[in-house]
């Protein structure tokens, strides 16, 4: 089979609130091979930022298993997990509140490498972090800059540094390029696809934003109210998406071009509430079309077509 | 999420400018900062050079019934007491105390307070819960009292003096420690960090405090000020230094009998603690001014 | 345009803020007429200058540190410049209506819904309480909430309805222009998709005209009438939606248009501007593009280009064009 370098297998994160449990996350399954990219789609509240932690283990998974090249970090002990942490990093959404303030470029970028003691010589440390910055593309005289000097374009490429800098096999990446302007969005989705290729780089590329996520994943994977409703190669669900709610999204994205209005799926309703959920499809309020299956029970993710999986009744 | 600076670009001024730098560029702007600071220093510098300039048995504590109760003069500036000791010299020597009970009692406060602040910020839940109800306690009852209870407790001097009045300004820097820390603890390099598997407690070291530091800054500044004020009460009631140690507040104490004839006795200690406490809190406010808001990003 | 058919009538507009940092040239002479019945996209980056230009045609620039120069701003025939601050209170959210971006912290937690629907009815037109109330349930049923919920508090909504509400205020007394600042942007894509819709409908049943400041082409694509562009405080290209989208002219626009990740045309790789945002404090004599532009050529540092008609309703500001044989790539590829 191919080489999968993360496997998550019936992942579950719940949290404890006030009015009951809250299921973020609830049995996700799915597989990323090296080397490549893996969208994870979805709105506010459906659970990728979640999930994007638990694959670091920054949050402990209620259930389920995170196979990284093999080995089941759920299982890790705290001294085990440090040291897998050279291999997977994480970049952030917000190149604001994601970089101490009180740190200067050279300080942030070379934490990891202090940390885990991969370089004690100064200098050559020193020459590190400027190789790094010259591969993110920042110049070299903002080695000793502050991040509240530097706008969201230069954060972001310095977070980036940061996630580099042990030679990590995988990133996951958290809305990278949502709060920066689009000129900007663009550079630095070129800079992680070039790095990508160069240093054969696994992603997770986490978004709400269909459009970006085409551009940069091989296959993606569709999350409503903590479950995977829909996951296929790029081309694939752009061309034939099945689930209605992958549907309703991608014709929700407006297109910068003139053309004949498309006949646009609008949802009804809000989403509904993660707290307690019934044994139903989740999607059930919301979804134009239903049948009588819809509220028995929660739909299971089925392929349809070579690696096409879909978890909805009228499908199936 | 759109950015909404106005300014863009990087500061092209090319000077690497650390946010501490920031601050004091702001701070130097403000005029009533810039002045209490001014006072702060001398006051300061005072106290440390007292004993340079004058003999304390001979200036400070001296008796000399002959020259009681004197307005001020040439020879005596601000008059003497009823055992015809100088006044003026009497408040040089006091800003020693008075000072170093301010600074001691906060640093007491802060030694407390940050550490029990910063766990309860941090880890949250049940011991923060439990911290922060052990702090309710300590403030719900009157400072005064409780810095009186203290001292009775421990007895009377001056060193039990600073603790006391130390223990009862903790509770408001566990306060503002916690929430502040409990802001710090929400943001994403705090959980970059851990991403990069640093543990806790550098954690909190290395980003958490640093970060923290300006409100626990204010506070400080702001508290010496109510400290030396304390200190003061606390030795008008008899219950601080034992005389004839010259702290002001002792001073102002032992004035109160002539205060109808010999109002100065009470006037040139009652000014000097004011004008203290006055500085602090122009300096402590000019701070606050100048760290919040802009500097939050 | 005659006069009388213009809702909005800007000419010469400047705004600057004297920071301490630098004077930041915010807003540099724009010029802008909007027809009745008609939608302007705005659109353009973080700094180029939409909010400021918003907020100053409703006066709403903070002074200090704001300084705002405008030779001629007449709304609805109203001329904004002369009026005084009380008047000028009486037209905000009665002529000229705003909404601004992020609906979580414009609603005031401690007050429900329904009663800050009926604050705007209640200042503006001479309405008992009862009756304001009345006509803000109303409002909120117009915009697809249930009237109903008019007693509940804004943090019992979600984003996507806490924005209906802001839309319902903003719309409650009937202004004859809206302005919306990035409406859509906090939201998640399917509400977003309902929220457009529902300007959409609204828009023609109120018979107004609207300036919808956005750094989404689609949405521009999906509402506008008219475009115009900004960068760095000045409008480098203004038009219909066919001028702008299939006769694009200005290399800003086409870069932006390049910029686009677009499912339906999905390329190898993005070609995104190169380089950085002009800072505000520090404007080059010349085209503030230039320095990111591909086509530029010396003639473009030497002065400001103007903004020039290009044919009917086709405006740009771009030296290049000095050359009639000049012509950018993307419109290349559509010719």
């Amino acid at each position: 089979m191919s080489d999968a370098i993360l496997e998550v297998q019936n992942l579950k994160k719940y949290f404890k609130t006030s009015r009951g449990m809250l299921h973020a996350v609830d049995d996700v399954s799915f597989s990323i091979e090296r080397g490549k990219t893996l969208g994870l789609v979805g709105e506010s509240g459906c659970g990728k930022s979640t999930t994007g932690r638990v694959l670091l283990r920054l949050l402990e998974p209620t259930a389920g298993k995170v196979l990284f090249n093999g080995e089941d970090i759920a299982q890790l002990s705290k001294l085990e997990m440090r040291k897998k942490r050279k291999e997977m990093q994480i970049i952030f959404q917000d190149p604001y509140s994601s970089l101490d303030p009180r740190k200067t470029v050279q300080q942030i970028i070379q934490e990891p490498i202090q940390e885990h003691k991969l370089i004690r010589n100064k200098k050559q440390m020193e020459e590190h972090v400027l190789k790094l910055m010259e591969t993110v593309g920042l110049a070299e005289r903002l080695v000793n800059a502050y991040p509240h000097e530097l706008d969201g374009g230069r954060r972001q490429r310095i977070g980036i540094a940061r996630a580099l800098a042990m030679e990590p096999q995988f990133i996951v990446c958290d809305e990278p390029v949502s709060a920066l302007d689009v000129s900007i969005q663009a550079q630095i989705l070129n800079l992680l696809k070039k790095l990508q290729r160069e240093m054969g780089l696994t992603f997770v590329f986490i978004t709400h934003d269909l459009s970006v996520v085409n551009h940069f994943s091989d296959d993606i994977a569709v999350m409503y109210l903590g479950q995977l409703v829909e996951k296929a190669p790029s081309d694939e669900l752009f061309a034939h998406p099945m689930h209605p709610y992958t549907q309703a999204l991608l014709s929700a994205i407006p297109v910068p071009e003139l053309r004949e209005k498309n006949e646009r799926v609008v949802l009804k309703g809000e989403i509904t509430s993660p707290i307690e959920p019934k044994d139903e499809c989740r999607f059930l309020h919301r979804c134009v079309q239903s049948c009588e299956k819809c509220n028995q029970a929660g739909p299971q993710l089925v392929e349809i077509a070579p690696k096409h999986f879909v978890a909805c009744h009228l499908i199936v | 999420m759109i950015d909404k600076t106005q300014n863009t670009a990087p500061n092209k001024k090319n000077k690497r400018r650390s946010i501490s730098a920031e601050v004091w560029r702001r701070l130097r702007k403000n005029k009533g900062a810039m002045i209490g600071l001014v006072i702060a220093v001398l006051l300061i510098l005072m106290a440390l050079t007292a004993p340079l300039l004058l003999d304390y048995k001979k200036d400070v504590i001296n008796q000399n019934i002959s020259e009681r109760l004197q307005s001020p003069s040439l020879a005596h500036p601000f008059g003497t007491d009823d055992t015809g000791r100088d006044i003026m010299n009497r408040i040089i020597y006091g800003s020693r105390y008075s000072l170093s009970v301010g600074f001691i009692a906060v640093t007491v406060s802060l030694l407390i307070g940050v550490p029990l602040g910063s766990i309860a910020g941090f880890y949250g839940g049940k011991i923060d819960n439990f911290i922060m109800r052990l702090a309710d306690v300590f403030l719900s009852i009157p400072t005064f009292l409780l810095a009186l209870v203290v001292v009775a407790a421990i007895g009377q001097s001056t060193f039990n003096l600073m603790l006391a009045v130390g223990v009862t300004s903790a509770p408001s820097f566990i306060r503002v420690t916690r929430a502040s820390v409990l802001t710090a603890r929400n943001q994403d390099y705090v959980e970059a960090a851990r991403a990069i598997g640093v543990g806790d407690l550098k954690i909190i070291f290395r980003h958490v405090l640093p970060n923290s530091l300006s409100p626990i800054i204010v506070q400080a500044t702001m508290r010496v000020g109510s400290a030396i004020i304390t200190a003061s009460t606390l030795s008008f009631l008899g219950m601080g230094v034992s005389p004839p140690t010259p702290e002001w507040g002792a001073m102002l104490s032992g004035g109160r009998k002539f205060i109808r004839d010999y109002s100065y006795m009470t006037l040139f200690p009652g000014m000097a603690i004011m004008i203290t406490v006055l500085a602090l809190n122009m300096f402590g406010d000019g701070l606050r001014d100048a760290i919040d808001p802009r500097l939050k990003r | 345009m005659s006069d009388e058919n213009l809702i909005l009538d800007i000419e010469h507009l400047s705004v600057r803020y004297e920071t301490e940092d630098g004077i930041v040239h915010a807003v540099n002479d724009i010029s802008l007429k909007i027809g009745k019945r008609c939608t302007l996209g705005l659109v353009g980056e973080t700094g180029a200058g939409k909010t400021t230009t918003a907020l100053s045609i409703l006066r709403l620039v903070p002074n200090p540190p704001g300084v705002v120069e405008c030779k001629k701003m007449v709304v609805d025939g109203k001329d904004i410049g002369a009026l005084t601050p009380r008047q000028m209170e009486k037209i905000r959210g009665k002529e000229v209506s705003m909404i601004f971006q992020d609906p979580m912290t414009v609603l005031n937690p401690v007050f429900t819904v329904g009663q800050q629907i009926a604050e705007t009815i209640e200042i503006h037109e001479h309405l008992s309480k009862e009756e304001a109330y009345e006509k803000a349930i109303s409002m909120l049923e117009l915009v697809g909430i249930p009237g109903a919920r008019a007693g509940e508090y804004p943090h019992q909504f979600s984003g996507g309805m806490k924005q209906r509400v802001v839309i319902a205020i903003a719309l409650a007394c009937n202004p004859r222009l809206l302005i919306a600042d990035e409406p859509t942007t906090a939201l998640d894509v399917t509400i977003q998709a309902q929220v457009l819709e529902l300007m959409k409908n609204l828009k023609q049943q109120y018979d107004m005209s609207m300036v919808l400041i956005t750094h989404d082409l689609g949405i521009v694509a999906e509402v506008c009438d008219e475009v115009a562009v900004m960068y760095a405080g000045r409008i480098v290209e203004q038009g219909t939606l066919e001028d702008i989208f299939r006769n694009t002219m200005h290399p800003y626009t086409e870069g932006l248009f390049n910029s686009l990740p677009n499912i339906h045309n999905r390329q190898a790789e993005l070609r995104p501007i190169p380089g950085m945002m002009t800072d505000p404090t520090n404007l080059p004599p010349g085209c503030a593009f230039a320095p990111r532009c591909t086509y530029a050529t010396e003639a473009c540092n030497r002065k400001v280009p103007d903004l020039r008609n290009a044919g009917g309703t086709h405006l740009v500001a771009c030296t290049a064009y000095d050359d009639p044989q000049f012509c950018i790539d993307r419109r290349k590829e559509h010719v």
